[in-house]
């Protein structure tokens, strides 16, 4: 688990990217320039179609940047690999491989031998609660067990990066709450560096080291907020002074944007 | 893993709700259970009434020549064919005829799926394959497959590989276009999903596409499935020997009435038969595929 914790530096300079040709083009993010730490917890924050899964679109690989650079660590990046973990909203476990199986799904493609795959999926998701689910398939799960599964899946190939595209956004507020208090312990034991995006105030501080405010359309970044609040954090953090003095800076900043009318590039 | 141990309580209270629900559920399934059974077997009753009433019908229709609009002195009445039926058992041609059809169901049922299913992953997944093969493929698909029948036969050296090619045909483009249809249908995300968990391409294909393209595959089997039997039969009315559509149309040519609605009754049992086999082995293959679950 060490030999990793050194990695997972993210650098974007000078980030574009525009989607279509001609009269139908459409720029989503322009010119964005961020640095990431390894083992950095980082939130993404900005008005909704702003472009905020543009940017794990292009750091997990399946966006092209139109101009600009993107390294993890020291590679461009320019395809998927399993060294940057995604978590996606909802619904993108194999429908037709079982909860063992799905987990089993990266160490499958890197060769691992069924036996060790098998106990290896099945020490995660007895670590996170699902021993009893290994042989459900995902329709059987809730939606917060769907995606405690889909983040074993990603974390059982010992990612440096997690990406997460709003991955709580459509859960209960209940089982929203156990998932970050989940997130954050697992962050705390694997040493690896998360992006974060959402549209929540409250998540993105809740959880992260920064929070990074995107402009409207086309994205650029208005506002690096960095969260010193103390860690391990609880659930009781979210009335405390500090915390909601955090909010209003942030919520003011949101709502400059909102409604500011968008910047022609 | 001490710290993620502690997350671990969330996922139990979850599960004991989910339980929870679970055993509401069945109280509420076994106190509606009784009451559900007395509906079944009042709609059962009703549903053999009415089919009661119907063949009443056509008994009397046919016992007094019935001659309106419908001429019913040549139809054999219900009766006639239950005796029909009795006497299978001193035919053994009869066999014979409903092995002949089976077997050109099973070649032509077996190449078509085999090379539609294959062409149209081809055609779903690769651009070039799109371009190069759908386009002959789009000119033929409205061609019936009995319209097929005549070049059937100028095509082969026997009538029963003409029959056979016809009962390809007739399953070919059903299984093609729900093949095509169910690769184009993939979630995307599910390809990306894999991609970011370390899939190459061929990966991709055999983890991702054919899994999720498999329940509108097994859609296009079993349409394919009823239109080979359709132009089965047909083809054997035409050109045939042996087989259960030439007894149908042998029947009449030798006026043995009974026989003929003998021979569509079979037919129909086949086709059913068939398709319910093919719908089975779907089931078998895909426990995970629940048709409804994606709308919940």
């Amino acid at each position: 688990m060490t030999e990793s914790s050194a990695l997972g530096a993210i650098a974007l300079h000078g980030v574009d990217v525009h989607f279509g040709e001609g009269k139908t083009a459409v720029q989503a993010l322009s010119g964005i320039d961020l640095r990431i730490e390894p083992g950095e917890f980082v939130s993404i924050l900005g008005p909704s179609g702003c472009g905020k899964s543009t940017i794990i679109g292009a750091l997990a690989g399946f966006t092209k940047v139109s101009s600009g650079e993107l390294r993890v660590d020291a590679a461009r990046v320019t395809a998927p690999g399993p060294e940057r973990g995604v978590v996606f909203q909802q619904h993108t476990l194999f429908p037709w491989k079982t909860v063992a199986k799905n987990v089993e799904f990266g160490l499958k493609m890197r060769g691992v031998g069924r036996s060790e795959r098998k106990r290896q999926a099945r020490d995660i998701l007895s670590a996170m609660g699902l021993a009893e689910f290994l042989s459900h398939y995902p329709h059987q799960l809730s939606g917060g067990m769907q995606q405690r599964v889909n983040l074993a899946r990603v974390l059982v190939n010992r990612p440096r990066v997690i990406l997460m595209d709003e991955p709580f956004c459509s859960l209960d507020a209940q089982t929203r709450l156990q998932m970050q208090e989940l997130l954050l312990s697992l962050w705390h034991e694997f040493h690896m560096t998360v992006v974060f995006v959402t549209h929540e105030v409250d998540e993105a501080l809740f959880l992260s080291d920064r929070v990074v405010v995107l402009t409207q359309r086309p994205a650029r970044i208005k506002a690096e907020v960095s969260v010193e609040l103390p860690r391990p954090r609880t659930r009781d953090l979210l009335t405390r002074p500090e915390f909601v003095g955090l909010k209003r800076q942030i919520l003011e900043l949101l709502i400059g944007e909102a409604f500011s009318p968008a910047k022609p590039s | 893993m001490a710290s993620a141990v502690q997350g671990a309580v969330a996922p139990r209270s979850n599960a004991a709700a989910l339980s929870a629900d679970e055993a509401a559920l069945s109280i509420s399934a076994s106190h509606g259970a009784s009451a559900r059974l007395s509906v079944r077997i009042r709609s059962g009753f009703i549903g053999a009434l009415s089919i009661a009433l119907w063949l009443c019908c056509w008994q009397l229709a046919s016992v007094h020549k019935w001659n309106f609009f419908f001429r019913f002195e040549n139809i054999p009445a219900p009766s006639e064919v239950a005796a029909a039926f009795g006497e299978l058992y001193r035919a053994p041609k009869f066999a014979a005829h409903v092995g002949n059809s089976l077997r050109r169901i099973f070649l032509g049922f077996s190449l078509a799926a085999g090379l539609a299913v294959v062409l149209g992953l081809l055609i779903g997944r690769f651009r070039i394959a799109a371009q190069s093969l759908f386009p002959p493929l789009e000119i033929l698909r409205p061609i019936p497959a009995v319209a097929w029948i005549p070049l059937a036969i100028l095509l082969f050296a026997s009538a029963e590989q003409s029959m056979v090619f016809i009962t390809f045909i007739g399953a070919f483009f059903p299984i093609l276009l729900s093949t095509i249809h169910g690769v184009e249908g993939v979630d995307r995300r599910l390809v990306y999903a894999s991609l970011t968990l370390g899939a190459g391409p061929l990966d991709v294909f055999h983890e991702v596409i054919l899994p999720g393209a498999l329940p509108s595959i097994v859609t296009g089997l079993s349409i394919g499935m009823g239109t080979s039997w359709f132009s089965l039969v047909t083809a054997e009315m035409i050109s045939g020997q042996f087989g259960i559509g030439y007894y149908t149309w042998e029947a009449y040519t030798l006026q043995q009435y009974p026989k003929i609605v003998l021979g569509m009754i079979t037919i129909g049992l086949l086709g059913m038969g068939s398709s319910l086999l093919i719908k089975w082995i779907g089931r078998r293959f895909m426990p995970w595929f629940k048709p409804d679950a994606s709308a919940a």
